[in-house]
């Protein structure tokens, strides 16, 4: 009888620490954004949006620093869209199981664990240097695509194999060619999936700071860039400059900053959510 | 038309080639610059020298300061994340209505979506003032500040991993748990962790592996200064810190400063690699399958 007790206490007692840590998670979400959105929201203005940034604080803006973030993001959604697609329809479809195979696979679950800085190290040395690009929005694109493209090979995957057997089988039956049949099938039914990864491997990609400190971004660029070639900064870096500085001054706009940085980020993935939402609602064949 | 669809199979497999080229080109850099950094240092140097002040006059190249630094920061961050996010996953799992996991997950999701470099700063300005208030001796700059804010990070990714490993266990299994007379706790602890231990083991494998990685928060908040201690409240390094450390400098190329990088780099590399593959393994090997 008394050991039943003890059960029940157990459970109430594992009922109690599951509770409270889910809820402290979500408490400390509430504090964080709190805090910055009380240190922050007020610098926020449209001049700190349009301004270059500058030695005193209260005249800095990040009108560099997004303008960077925008290009980078656009380069690589370029770049990284069509070959993880490309990848994952290559690795779902044509990919015969083999020792090949087995080897893309192994080799991308480890692409997905390196640390994002490694692909720093290698941007710097093949894309920086050796390929002359310099520490250009390019160079950045290109490293960024890299570190996304196993995300997005894992996602276009899921939503290729998602797609029914039936609808496959019914375009081969009509005549259709093994790609007409990916082109006018698989992938429309799959691209809700797809655009979903996408869009979250783009948001990981906007956060990211130590890749592009490593390829040489600089902390302080004058000019917002016209083209891809250009030197640039981006928001993360910016912060990061921010918050290494003593002044107080500094740290309000590192705030300000950060609330435009997880704006841009909440939107990117509240998108994807609503995407996978839609898709998920459609996927009754 | 037979043509192109060959040269369309072609252009496909050459994208997913670009991920194994990927590889190697990371581990040709690491190895090509660390070799030419091993003709000057010797590698018994680098693995045993307690010092590493490769940006001062006085020089010496020795790993195990960022080592200790990595270490601690990750060991903290572990013994965060690791408790508390396999106590939400099994409670979501197991106790929680289906309704609040709807809600709760989402919004857990959102630690995960943070940028690295906004938690720096929570670490510095939120987490480090708290923690002096009940720690008076502890440095502006430390390693336990980071370290729980990066386990605080890595909460979401333990909860979701380890909470796919237990939603993938039978219901039958839970059922006959129950009909033998069982509490949620006993079905929870003595049937369902069991049952999905290897895909649990594996997101502790790949936390750990994240935490070594990170680079933004122990950047800012750890402070720069390579130390071989273990004492979580004066200023460390990491070797990920490092390498910034020297990136946002003006470390001219070539030289053997800029060499250091590429020397720490591999260091990190072979760590986050080994752990990779082990969980990969357990994963091929060891996955529960039921049908």
């Amino acid at each position: 009888m008394n050991s039943r007790v003890a059960h029940r206490y157990d459970d109430q007692l594992f009922r109690g620490m599951g509770v409270t840590a889910t809820v402290s998670c979500l408490a400390i979400l509430i504090i964080f954004i709190g805090f910055i959105l009380y240190q922050g929201m007020d610098r926020l203005s449209w001049e700190f949006m349009t301004s270059l940034p500058s030695r005193f604080a209260e005249r800095s803006g990040i009108y560099t620093a997004w303008a960077g973030t925008l290009w980078v993001m656009v380069c690589t959604t370029l770049i990284s869209f069509p070959v993880g697609v490309g990848a994952g329809i290559y690795l779902e479809e044509y990919g015969k199981k083999g020792r090949l195979s087995t080897l893309l696979e192994i080799n991308i679950a480890n692409l997905a664990g390196v640390p994002s800085i490694i692909y720093g190290l290698l941007g710097l040395e093949v894309f920086v240097r050796f390929m002359k690009m310099g520490s250009s929005i390019l160079a950045g694109a290109l490293t960024l695509s890299l570190l996304i493209l196993p995300i997005i090979i894992v996602a276009t995957r899921e939503a290729v194999r998602a797609v029914p057997k039936t609808i496959k089988e019914a375009s081969f039956a009509l005549g259709a060619s093994k790609w007409q049949t990916i082109w006018n099938q698989t992938l429309p039914a799959s691209f809700g999936g797809i655009l979903t990864g996408v869009i979250l491997a783009i948001s990981r990609a906007v956060g990211e700071t130590a890749p592009l400190i490593v390829i040489g971004a600089l902390a302080y660029v004058p000019f917002a860039p016209s083209g891809p070639l250009d030197e640039f900064t981006v928001l993360p870096i910016q912060i990061f400059n921010w918050v290494s500085r003593p002044q107080h001054e500094f740290v309000i706009n590192a705030a300000a900053a950060i609330i435009v940085l997880l704006l841009i980020t909440f939107v990117l993935n509240g998108v994807a959510v609503y995407l996978r939402y839609r898709w998920q609602q459609k996927l009754k064949w | 038309m037979k043509v192109s669809e060959k040269v369309i199979e072609k252009v496909l497999a050459a994208c997913a080639l670009l991920t194994i080229l990927t590889t190697v080109g990371i581990i040709l850099v690491l190895v090509v610059e660390a070799i030419s950094f091993f003709k000057e240092v010797s590698i018994v140097d680098f693995l045993t020298d307690t010092e590493w002040t490769p940006l001062f006059t006085q020089k010496s190249y020795g790993i195990l300061p960022l080592l200790s630094g990595t270490l601690l920061t990750t060991v903290i961050a572990i013994s965060v994340a690791l408790p508390v996010g396999l106590v939400i996953a099994i409670y979501l799992n197991e106790y929680a209505s289906k309704r609040f996991k709807k809600i709760v997950k989402p919004l857990l999701e959102i630690l995960a979506v943070v940028p690295t470099v906004v938690y720096g700063f929570f670490a510095l300005m939120i987490v480090t003032p708290l923690l002096q208030n009940i720690i008076p001796q502890l440095s502006g700059f430390n390693a336990l500040s980071p370290g729980i804010v990066m386990g605080i990070m890595i909460i979401p990714f333990v909860s979701s991993l380890s909470e796919d490993a237990l939603s993938a266990v039978p219901g039958s299994l839970r059922e006959a748990a129950f009909g033998m007379g069982s509490t949620r706790f006993q079905t929870a602890f003595r049937v369902m962790v069991p049952a999905a231990s290897s895909g649990i083991i594996i997101s502790a494998i790949l936390a750990i592996s994240r935490a070594i990685g990170e680079t933004m928060i122990v950047a800012i908040a750890a402070g720069q200064q390579p130390r071989f201690t273990f004492d979580p409240t004066v200023p460390i390094e990491t070797i990920t810190a490092y390498i910034v450390q020297v990136s946002m400098g003006d470390v001219p190329y070539g030289t053997l400063a800029y060499k250091t990088i590429f020397a720490a780099g591999i260091t990190l590399f072979v760590f986050t690699f080994i752990l990779n593959n082990i969980s990969y393994w357990i994963k091929t090997r060891y996955q529960e399958k039921y049908e």
